[in-house]
């Protein structure tokens, strides 16, 4: 196309286009989350390795693992198909938590360490659209790819079992009773939820750290709690900090659950969601509203904030 | 129509005031050139301007609050400030996507238009660029936009003179047309002074010298005087007198153009010529004042 000056004033049928439909307001926080997840891509990766770990992992361990499984009694049996899949789940959820704490210090810092916040504000964003699209990583973004990661690893996982048990010359069926499935997806489902829900708050206080540090916004995160705790220790010869933030990071599991049966006998993976009692958990409220004003805080942060 | 009205617009970082008390009117179709010395407060004023600080007095851009309503005013302002904004990791092909994303106004096509007469390949990152390949990826991104007003800050600071040559052609040639403004600091003043229709300098947080082109081009006159006439030219009241090569060059504001041509070699002085007169004038009566 021409670009000679008389023809400037008249934009592309695709500008005229995005400016006839009056841009939909969600549409600069969708490409907000995009561009995180082009400049963080341990985001993705992570997760990713983390699959290709439990997948080879398993692999290798099947044969030894599944050998004489027709032989346990029930609770064993559930016990040698189910381990692996909560080793997985529980990797998969450490993992998550390690590359969202390490995205949020470096969220709001990065942008103002390379100059590119002045890039970020020279384009029609607004400072909370910002801050909700980086929240939006830790909170919505990483679950979901996690819950998805997990699913696709099942998929991988059982018919592989399937296919050794068979050669093996034992039903697949009693691996399928043992695991229900879309169950266990829901269950999972619910977990990442509460667990995001729950961690919040601590995500949102990296964010607000990452906004307002000059520099080090890592030992800002670590340093100031551990101290608290250990001050808490020495002068008052008590763990009350040190179980507070235990709480915050594995209280989720004692109120969101109900503790599994002693015996190891197998149970519907659903009874043991207690969704009322999460819901009415204080802390969990109380969580939620910290985090918002930490957002907010950060949001507030972002617009005054100049490079480093 | 006016595009930005300031009154009053004051900055103070601590007990350093940027700006006191500044007074601007910008008409739209105007290129103006803001010039001063390092820490005059052009950028402080220009980030008022944008939206990334806060002030105090009155300012409207474009009819907007620019502290209060930055996201909306981004529809209609482009800028650069400074050379190496964007982000390293940040591939062209992503670039081009992300601001077709979140601008209106933001005509894709043009932007790839632009980029195809460069060497800038789209999967590319930043960090494989050049200085100047990157600003021409900058500028291509912001020439697509249609924008009412464009601020530059130091567009070309670091830049080859070949690249800074094209950086204004193409601004002038492919973009400028007058339903748009522009703003632009640089200490490069003469490479710009052809470019723009309007001049400020600025000094110690204030505007100390504001005019047309025009009106500059007939202001002021600047006298490269003949030994025996320097007295005869000194009684004429100059603003500013230099020596270069034992001759003496005197500025006048408002001078007799038939009563100066007697006095020696007349012509139009440069932007930065007049920039040393008045500032320097100013530096010199500080410290005088001081002593």
């Amino acid at each position: 196309m021409s670009i000679a000056p008389d023809s400037a004033r008249q934009p592309s049928p695709e500008a005229q286009a995005a400016s006839g439909a009056a841009m939909a307001p969600t549409r600069p926080l969708y490409w907000s989350v995009r561009r995180e997840l082009w400049e963080h891509r341990s985001i993705t990766v992570a997760p990713l390795a983390v699959a290709g770990v439990v997948l080879l992992g398993f692999v290798i361990g099947l044969s030894h693992r599944l050998r004489g499984v027709s032989a346990l009694d029930p609770a064993q049996q559930h016990a040698a198909i189910n381990t692996p899949y909560d080793v997985a789940a529980f990797l998969f959820i450490a993992t998550s938590f390690i590359v969202s704490a390490l995205y949020c210090l470096d969220a709001l810092h990065g942008e103002r360490r390379d100059r590119s916040i002045l890039f970020w504000k020279s384009l029609p964003v607004s400072d909370l659209t910002t801050v909700l699209s980086k929240a939006s990583i830790p909170l919505v973004v990483l679950p979901l790819l996690v819950f998805l990661l997990m699913l696709a690893t099942h998929l991988v996982m059982l018919p592989l079992s399937s296919l050794i048990l068979r050669a093996k010359g034992v039903s697949p069926a009693a691996l399928w009773a043992q695991l229900p499935l879309f169950r266990m997806w829901l269950a999972l489902l619910y977990c990442l939820t509460v667990i995001a829900l729950w961690h919040a708050p601590v995500f949102a206080w990296l964010l607000l750290l990452s906004a307002w540090a000059r520099r080090a916004a890592f030992l800002w995160a670590v340093l100031p709690p551990l101290g608290v705790a250990v001050f808490d220790r020495i002068a008052f010869n008590s763990w009350h900090v040190a179980a507070l933030l235990k709480y915050r990071l594995v209280g989720w599991f004692t109120q969101a659950f109900v503790p599994p049966p002693k015996d190891g006998v197998p149970v519907d993976p659903l009874m043991l969601l207690d969704p009322l009692k999460f819901l009415g958990t204080a802390d969990l409220w109380i969580g939620l509203a910290l985090a918002a004003l930490f957002l907010a805080a950060a949001v507030r942060l972002r617009r005054h904030r100049q490079p480093i | 129509m006016t595009v930005i009205q300031a009154r009053g617009l004051r900055k103070a970082f601590g007990t350093t005031v940027a700006l006191d008390g500044i007074d601007l009117q910008v008409e739209e179709g105007r290129i103006l050139g803001l010039i001063g010395p390092n820490g005059a407060g052009k950028s402080t004023a220009l980030n008022a301007i944008l939206g990334l600080t806060p002030y105090q007095g009155e300012l409207k851009v474009l009819g907007r609050n620019p502290w209060a309503e930055r996201d909306q005013l981004m529809r209609d302002v482009c800028f650069i400030a400074d050379v190496a904004v964007l982000p390293r990791w940040l591939r062209v092909s992503q670039a081009l996507a992300y601001v077709a994303g979140v601008h209106p106004r933001f005509d894709r096509a043009k932007a790839q238009a632009l980029l195809a007469k460069t060497a800038i390949r789209p999967a590319s990152r930043v960090r494989e660029l050049s200085k100047g390949m990157v600003t021409q990826l900058h500028l291509a991104l912001i020439m697509a936009i249609d924008a009412r007003l464009l601020v530059l800050d130091e567009p070309t600071l670091g830049l080859d003179i070949l690249y800074r040559k094209q950086f204004y052609d193409s601004l002038l040639n492919d973009y400028f047309d007058h339903s748009r403004t522009i703003i632009v600091t640089t200490h490069q003043v003469e490479e710009i002074q052809h470019v723009l229709t309007d001049v400020m300098f600025m000094n110690r947080g204030r505007i100390v010298f504001d005019c047309s082109m025009e009106d500059f081009e007939s202001r002021y006159v600047e006298v490269m005087v003949h030994p025996e006439q320097v007295a005869a030219a000194r009684a004429l009241k100059p603003m500013h007198e230099r020596q270069v090569f034992g001759r003496s060059i005197l500025l006048f504001d408002h001078a007799d153009r038939r009563q100066l041509d007697g006095l020696g070699i007349v012509r139009t002085p440069s932007l930065a010529d007049l920039f040393v007169a008045v500032i320097g004038e100013q530096a010199g009566a500080a410290a005088g004042a001081a002593a």
